[in-house]
């Protein structure tokens, strides 16, 4: 009856609530066996999230496991080592496949991750349908990985790159970007939550508003996979990529999930080992999907790691996730806004757990380097996304990012770390 | 020699306030040490024989460290410029400091500062 309860609650309960029924956070935290370490002679606080994720003792024994008792190569052999591997690997595929609930496992491709999955995309879908004149529009907010490809492409192929503009909130203009759709716009890349501003981006309307124009668009979800649950059908976006090690996985892995129609017209990026059917001098026959895209030995480990980690997560249930990090959003985003001369950077009105700042007459890097002697993790700089540091005329941010692991406790801690830094450089 | 480390720090700190700062003259992009995060501008003069080395950031902590290389570096013979080892700098626990993250930009300057002093030795053979 609890149980039914608390579920009845959970759908009843806004984006917003506090709920902590549903998540034990002292016992999660002991999963990370990394949040028991010290930094500096102080408890380790690990607001980098958004750079890279803590990983749990599942993930990490994912890969002892992998090198201890199963290695071999995938795809390759005849033994039973190799059969077994593979077929661990191809499950893998399959639980991502069902994560992002994409329709078939070949369409989902392992890279190395999400600026491989970008710059795969530019490439390929570039050579095949982008010529000169045409148009790709990105956004403003995009991280550098989500621009230089296209930025490349564009100067390959004689193509022009147009930028949807957003407002000082840090919200896309949607209605910027219909003025900038034309019949020659071939492909558009935005990112699905913003590693710098937190921004969570209204991607269903801006799908349907690339597909009114017939163009497909590739959706950068680096940072939102660990935030939310991402259904690439209901979204029908026609690429979405991310990285392993944002979602709790290991490092070297990636994601591109593609609709069939474009990856099987879209030539291979990187060739060699495993792309192939036939080889001969004269010509070369590639392999069925998803094996055309996966060139040499992949990172079987990782991929294997990875699928770990999207257990793991939702196991603990995402939606959970989500409403556990916004209460912290909003704690955090209150005490922050208490500080004198702190100036929150991005405040759209849907965020996620993200929040860049900065205090008046201080460098961020001294900032982030006084906060790291008191054992506290943040980012500091332009967090690759210097557009977003022109728009607001500033150098760089620090930035705080809050995973399922952290605690209200970690956030007055890191207040009072903040209040003392800014004593000390003032 | 520093026991806490925000003596340590408040130490950099005072370094870096009391940097006298680099004029604009020579604030310029080609003084300019690039670092990801803390610009450094540096300058040198060769005077009777000794390199001078001005220098300043726009991280106050970046300064404090730029301050103190300055007092280790300058006045000195190009040779001993080239010469110098610069371990005090573990010595009093700021390696971490001289790490080539990308932040960087006082790795860099190190660097620029050896490279004028053979430039200034090579300029007088």
């Amino acid at each position: 009856m609890e149980l039914f309860l608390i579920l009845r609650f959970q759908k009843m309960t806004a984006p917003g609530a506090t709920l902590k029924l549903s998540l034990d956070i002292n016992k999660i935290r002991e999963d990370f066996p990394i949040l028991s370490r010290e930094v500096n002679g102080k408890p380790l606080i690990y607001f980098d999230s958004a750079s890279t994720a803590q990983k749990p003792q599942v993930v990490i024994d994912s890969l002892t496991n992998f090198y201890t008792y199963q290695n071999a190569n995938v795809h390759r052999g005849v033994h039973t080592l190799s059969q077994e591997i593979t077929v661990a690997y191809e499950n893998a595929r399959v639980t991502i496949q069902r994560h992002l609930n994409a329709a078939h496992p070949h369409e989902i491709i392992f890279t190395k991750g999400a600026t491989e999955s970008i710059n795969l995309v530019a490439h390929s879908f570039g050579k095949k349908y982008i010529q000169k004149g045409d148009e790709i529009i990105i956004s403003e907010m995009e991280h550098h990985s989500n621009i230089l490809p296209w930025q490349q492409a564009c100067e390959e192929k004689g193509a022009i790159l147009k930028v949807i503009p957003m407002n000082d909130s840090g919200e896309l203009m949607l209605d910027e970007f219909k003025k900038l759709l034309s019949p020659k716009t071939k492909i558009i890349a935005v990112t699905h939550i913003s590693n710098t501003l937190g921004t969570i981006n209204p991607i269903k309307e801006i799908i349907e508003l690339a597909h009114r124009n017939n163009t497909p668009i590739l959706i950068d979800g680096a940072q939102a996979v660990s935030h939310t649950l991402v259904d690439v059908q209901s979204l029908d976006a026609d690429f979405y990529c991310f990285s392993g090690h944002k979602l709790f996985g290991p490092t070297g892995v990636g994601i591109l999930y593609g609709k069939e129609k474009y990856l099987n017209e879209m030539p291979p990026y990187q060739v060699g080992g495993g792309t192939i059917k036939t080889v001969t001098f004269q010509k070369t026959e590639y392999a069925d999907l998803p094996l055309k895209f996966e060139a040499g030995t992949p990172h079987i480990a990782g991929g294997i790691a990875l699928a770990e980690a999207i257990n793991y997560v939702n196991h603990l249930g995402l939606d959970n996730i989500a409403v556990y990090e916004n209460s912290l959003l909003e704690y955090a985003t209150i005490e922050l806004n208490k500080i004198e001369g702190l100036r929150i950077i991005g405040n759209a009105k849907h965020k996620t757990s993200v929040i860049s700042f900065v205090v008046e007459g201080l460098h961020p890097f001294d900032v982030g380097t006084i906060l790291d002697q008191l054992g506290i993790a943040v980012r500091t700089g332009h967090h690759c996304t210097q557009p977003i540091m022109q728009h607001y005329g500033i150098q760089g941010t620090v930035r705080v990012s809050f995973a399922f692991y952290n605690t209200k406790d970690e956030i007055n801690t890191f207040i009072k770390g903040l209040e003392r830094a800014i004593k000390m450089l003032k | 020699m520093f026991d806490d480390w925000s003596d340590k720090y408040e130490y950099l700190i005072d370094l870096g306030k009391s940097l006298p700062k680099l004029d604009d003259m020579n604030k310029t992009d080609d003084k300019l040490i690039k670092g990801c995060q803390s610009k450094v501008w540096m300058h040198s003069e060769l005077v009777d024989g000794k390199v001078i080395y001005t220098a300043d950031s726009d991280a106050i902590i970046t300064k404090g460290m730029v301050a103190l290389m300055v007092r280790v570096l300058s006045n000195q013979s190009p040779d001993e410029v080239i010469d110098s080892k610069l371990d005090f700098v573990e010595k009093i626990g700021l390696t971490k400091h001289l790490s080539p993250t990308r932040s960087n930009g006082l790795l860099s300057m190190i660097k620029q500062m050896k490279l004028d002093a053979l430039a200034y030795k090579q300029l007088k053979s």
